[in-house]
């Protein structure tokens, strides 16, 4: 069976738009960045510091009710989100409320205790990050993402020669940007979880890039004088089948992950749904333009000193 | 069967009968007893996020370590030069790092200063200064020494943190120390984290105080050296908390470190419990010659700055033995004792990280992870079939390899299993057929050509082979990162990967190949399935 048959479409061509549609992605997913840099992103607690529970109820309990019985207990700063799946409810407190490390959680279930005696719950999870961890763990994890952007350029930049190192470096940072775009519109939360859903989609979206970019260099070698947009555009037509098909496999398992693996790694799956789509997009429409445009900028260089 | 086939499926049998070998032990519930030397034993742990537990970050408060050092020192120091009769008005730490000693006039400073030199060489001696009309002299602690005493501090409270809790009783629980300060605790399935935590974060020093019943805790101001602290009664009916304040001398008398033993006792008649103690030698003479001295007056039972009872001395007590009474439920009396038994931390600890996993959470993350696995399996095997037919079903097979192989391993490492670690295994499980799929896209190619079936597989494999390493090294680089920088479920999450990425080399490259292979190794086949 084949997906698709022998197709002929003309990917470069459609750089203008693409370059358009890229270019709103990246911005978005730059203000994202510079959202979280300010601290005004949906951080986690483990960057931010805090608190955060899940609790379970056993009667289907009204956010808003929730939220009034916390203030009515002194916990003002206090963001609420419900699991619709078995009258659950996360409690995220900002490390400004007030109270201590370890307070937090107790001040919660008493206030939930002593308003809601008919509505017994029991505390899914707890998780308290003191300020200090948190520090810690944004460096970390800044370094960590730069060491792998880095040893992922330093990589193709050994397999490639210079313009396809270019055109990949650029595909991968503009995939992650995407990720962060859509975390950033959709006002989902930035934690550890999704750093680690950006690398490993730092990490595998080259995949699609390699594929596309060893069949251009092959057909390159094969044929010195055709125009360059028609190589790439038949290259990218002859591997497009595999290109998907392979980010099907890896997309249906996510699929999976996101549908069916609970609340826990909901968000998680989502990143990496997110980042194999944009994978695949921009090994097609934003690594191939590149390389075309630096190619045939060298190559009118090379006509203007003949 | 032409060459090269032989050893490959060899490897292939061999590394599936080692996979299963190191998985029994996590598999089978109850080894036979044959099952012991040379079999592995290891199993692969389930992380905090899947079988529920409590993972928390201590930070020991170090400087709080070297002023009780300092403390020590000073009292020491009044005694010494009480018992030579050289006056001084005071004598108290100042700072954090150091003791002065304020005397009344030039002429005892001689002596002093020599007493401190003999006594204590490894401190800096100040020059006599002046200190509002008196005469002062100051002892501070070298730098050194002092970064001795914090390293010494962590270590020690690691120490009486593990007795605390192999006391408590909970089984397979990670304590070891992080960077300079922090000591990580793990409580895997621990059923009542809340008593637990407060259990390891108590500092519990015990200290027996005279009340000075002189001083009316009202009055407005108490002398240098009495403290005021509270007592905290819970009446049994109402919940409600009542302080009962006292006035107390600041030095203690005989502290929680001359203890041998603790233990819960039920009052027999008013069916109360409460902590018997008993004192080491040095401990029991102590307590026999402050109770001879003071028959009739009142002394507390002090912990961590809290008054537990304050009873009057009936008589001399000698046995070295004591109780401590006071508003306990069972439980509360059981986790005293058990600090007292495993001693008082050597600096208060501060948690600054608490992540806490109920049980019920934690089942719910395995059955959802597995039932996301399957279906991703089931999802993934059923395209590659309809996709590539026969060629399919041989890169689910080595999809299926590459699972047991990847168990295998973490059993293998005793690796732990978090919920991040099984969505990256569910991740391979898309990932594994991918090389595959390059290489099937490459034969098709090659078919189309006219190759013969043989001709065809050769060059798809050889063709494919560079574009594979170079996806699988890239994300290896990733994976690695991660696991150098990534705690607890991302660490998992990075093994699972990076294990997962290499095994799948060898099982998309050797693996199927060596099924093909052994159909086609007469290269006299006419069609593929592909």
């Amino acid at each position: 069976m084949e997906l698709l048959g022998k197709t002929n479409i003309d990917f470069i061509g459609k750089r203008n738009i693409s370059f358009v549609i890229s270019s709103i992605i990246a911005i978005l997913g730059i203000v994202g960045i510079i959202q979280i840099a300010r601290g005004a992103a949906n951080m986690g607690i483990d960057f931010s510091g805090g608190t955060s529970m899940q609790l379970k109820f056993a009667k289907p309990m009204a956010m808003s009710d929730a939220r009034t019985a916390l203030h009515k207990h002194g916990i003002a700063r206090v963001d609420l989100q419900e699991i619709k799946e078995g009258n659950k409810l996360l409690i995220k407190i900002d490390k400004n409320a007030g109270a201590a490390v370890g307070k937090s959680a107790d001040a919660v279930k008493a206030s939930f205790t002593s308003e809601f005696a008919d509505n017994p719950f029991v505390v899914e999870s707890t998780t308290e990050i003191g300020p200090s961890i948190g520090d810690k763990l944004r460096k970390d994890t800044l370094v960590a993402v730069t060491i792998s952007l880095l040893g992922i350029i330093l990589y193709i930049a050994w397999r490639f020669d210079f313009k396809f190192g270019i055109g990949a470096t650029v595909a991968t940072i503009h995939d992650c940007l995407a990720m962060f775009a859509v975390f950033y519109l959709f006002n989902k939360e930035i934690n550890l979880l999704f750093i680690t859903a950006v690398l490993t989609i730092a990490g595998y979206s080259l995949t699609d890039t390699v594929v596309v970019f060893d069949r251009i260099r092959e057909n390159l070698h094969k044929n010195l004088k055709g125009a360059m947009q028609t190589i790439f555009n038949n290259s990218i037509n002859e591997v497009l089948s595999r290109t998907i098909v392979t980010s099907l496999t890896v997309f249906l398992a996510a699929a999976s992950l996101f549908l069916f693996g609970g609340e826990v790694i909901h968000d998680f799956s989502l990143a990496l749904l997110v980042g194999v789509l944009v994978g695949t997009y921009s090994s097609v429409f934003v690594a191939s333009p590149i390389v075309v445009l630096l190619e045939n900028r060298a190559l009118a260089k090379q006509g203007d000193k003949a | 069967m032409p060459k090269g086939i032989g050893w490959r499926i060899g490897l292939i049998g061999i590394f599936i009968l080692l996979s299963f070998l190191y998985l029994t032990p996590t598999l089978v519930s109850k080894l036979p007893s044959w099952w012991s030397g040379l079999l592995p034993k290891d199993k692969i742990h389930l992380g905090l996020d899947l079988q529920g537990g409590t993972h928390l970050v201590l930070e020991v408060d170090t400087q709080k370590a070297v002023e009780g050092t300092l403390d020590i020192v000073a009292t020491d120091l009044e005694d010494t030069l009480t018992s030579k009769s050289l006056h001084f008005k005071r004598i108290s730490r100042t700072g954090s790092d150091k003791v002065t000693v304020v005397l009344y006039e030039k002429g005892t400073a001689d002596a002093v200063q020599k007493i401190l030199k003999e006594k204590y060489p490894g401190y800096e001696q100040s020059p006599l200064h002046d200190e509002g009309g008196f005469v002062a002299v100051d002892l501070r602690v070298n730098e050194k020494d002092a970064q001795d005493r914090k390293d010494k501090a962590v270590q020690q409270a690691l120490e009486t943190i593990r007795n605390r809790i192999d006391q408590f009783g909970v089984s397979e629980p990670i304590i070891q120390r992080e960077g300079v300060d922090h000591i990580v605790v793990q409580l895997p399935g621990i059923k009542d984290p809340q008593r637990a935590i407060e259990l390891i974060g108590r500092t519990a020093r015990l200290e027996f105080k005279m009340v000075r019943e002189d001083i009316q805790p009202s009055a407005a101001s108490i002398p240098d050296d009495a403290e005021i602290l509270k007592e905290k009664s819970v009446d049994p009916t109402t919940g409600a908390v009542s302080e009962t304040p006292f006035v107390l001398q600041k030095k203690s008398l005989i502290t929680g470190d001359l203890l041998t033993d603790a233990q819960v006792r039920i009052d027999s008649q008013f069916n109360q419990p409460y902590v018997a103690i008993e004192f080491n030698s040095l401990g029991a003479k102590l307590f026999d010659q402050v109770t001879a001295a003071n028959v009739g007056k009142r002394f507390a039972i002090v912990l961590d700055n809290n008054v537990y009872s304050a009873p009057v001395i009936r008589e001399r007590i000698s046995g070295g033995s004591a109780q401590i009474s006071g508003s306990f439920t069972e439980k509360t009396a059981s986790d005293l004792a058990i600090v007292l038994r495993a001693g008082a931390l050597p600096a208060p600890v501060k948690i600054i990280q608490n992540v806490t996993v109920g049980p019920s959470l934690g089942q719910d993350s395995i059955n959802k992870g597995l039932m996301a696995g399957l279906i991703g399996v089931v999802l993934v095997v059923v395209f590659m079939a309809i996709y590539y037919k026969l060629s399919g079903m041989v890169a689910n097979m080595g999809m299926v390899l590459n699972v047991v192989y990847l168990m295998g391993a973490l059993a293998a490492m005793g690796a732990t299993l978090t919920l991040p670690g099984i969505a990256a295994i569910v991740l391979l499980i898309g990932m594994s057929v991918d090389s595959n799929v390059l290489i099937f896209e490459r034969i098709r190619e090659e078919l189309k050509l006219g190759k013969s079936p043989k001709a065809a597989l050769d060059a798809g494999y050889d063709k494919a082979f560079l574009t594979i390493m170079d996806s699988h090294i890239t994300t290896l680089i990733t994976a690695a990162v991660l696991f150098q920088f990534g705690t607890g479920p991302v660490k998992g999450f990075a093994v699972s990967l990076s294990l997962g990425v290499i095994i799948n080399l060898f099982t998309s490259l050797i693996g199927t190949k060596v099924t093909f292979d052994l159909f086609l190794h007469k290269g006299t086949a006419k069609k593929m399935s592909i």
